[in-house]
């Protein structure tokens, strides 16, 4: 099984990358970009039967710093 | 007095740390990372500045995780001194010893230069100054230190804000570049007061932070 964890800034914290390649797209002629916000996309290969309650503790304890980040836990 | 200068993979600063320890009078004891115990008698734990496995993930947050840390995170709890610098402050806030984090500098750009601290907060890492003042080098991309306004509040009214940039180079929150935990026994900065202790080399503002904290240390 899978499980995709998606982390992302909370709303409210500064985004500097974000920014950096809000500009970039900026400078580049695409009009129309209000906001950017970069985030992971990480793949988690685990052993069947692995329960969401474990996925979601590898996030409170590593995969996302909770001060600054939020999580989203996909399992397929 | 026994420091205890812990190794990750792509640590650079540690051996100026331990050479700094050193030189104030410590007993300097290397350690890895992979270690599950600090050695016996530790009085101080020094995290040093560097790029702990790759920056990946977060910066420090795999260290924070590595065998060695669960025992400085036991040290600290038992009342334990620490002092981490530079990526050793972002190890500190990745095991929640300190509060907050340290994010990408402001301005993108990775910043090495001398800069002017004032000393806002006074603890033992302190004790050592009789001046306000001082220039001490940093060298990161990920300085700038952010928390919630809760959080930054408490630091500012416990006066746990040890120093503060007078020109701030990341555009850490209220200038802020180094904190202490609330029972002072634990300091993270991100300025590099190792890499300020010898006149061969230029400031030695670094030094009296090492030798205040002997002094202090072996007074108490």
């Amino acid at each position: 099984m899978k499980a995709i964890v998606h982390v992302t800034l909370k709303n409210g914290v500064l985004d500097p990358q974000g920014e950096a390649v809000k500009s970039a797209l900026g400078g580049m002629g695409f009009d129309g970009v209000n906001g950017v916000r970069q985030g992971k996309v990480i793949e988690l290969d685990l052993a069947e039967g692995t329960s969401e309650a474990t996925v979601t503790e590898m996030c409170e304890k590593l995969l996302a710093n909770t001060v600054i980040e939020s999580y989203r836990i996909e399992l397929t | 007095m026994r420091a205890a200068v812990i190794t990750f993979p792509g640590s650079n600063c540690d051996r100026d740390l331990a050479i700094a320890f050193a030189n104030a009078g410590f007993d300097v004891t290397r350690v890895w990372h992979k270690d599950t115990t600090l050695p016996e008698h530790t009085d101080i734990v020094g995290l040093p500045g560097g790029f702990s496995f790759g920056d990946y993930l977060r910066c420090g947050a795999i260290a924070a995780q590595s065998p060695i840390c669960r025992d400085v995170v036991r040290f600290a709890d038992g009342g334990g001194f620490v002092l981490g610098v530079c990526n050793g402050f972002q190890i500190l806030t990745e095991t929640g010893l300190l509060p907050g984090i340290l994010m990408r500098n402001a301005g993108l750009t990775f910043v090495a230069k001398p800069v002017d601290l004032r000393i806002t907060g006074r603890s033992i890492f302190t004790d050592g100054y009789r001046v306000n003042r001082i220039t001490v080098p940093v060298a990161h991309h990920d300085g700038n230190y952010q928390a919630s306004d809760d959080e930054l509040d408490q630091l500012d009214a416990e006066g746990r804000v040890a120093f503060r940039y007078v020109d701030t180079p990341n555009g850490a929150a209220r200038d802020i570049a180094g904190i202490t935990s609330a029972n002072g026994r634990i300091l993270g900065m991100m300025p590099h007061p190792e890499r300020a202790i010898d006149p061969a080399l230029g400031d030695t503002d670094g030094a009296p932070l090492f030798a205040g904290l002997i002094e202090v240390m072996n007074t108490a």
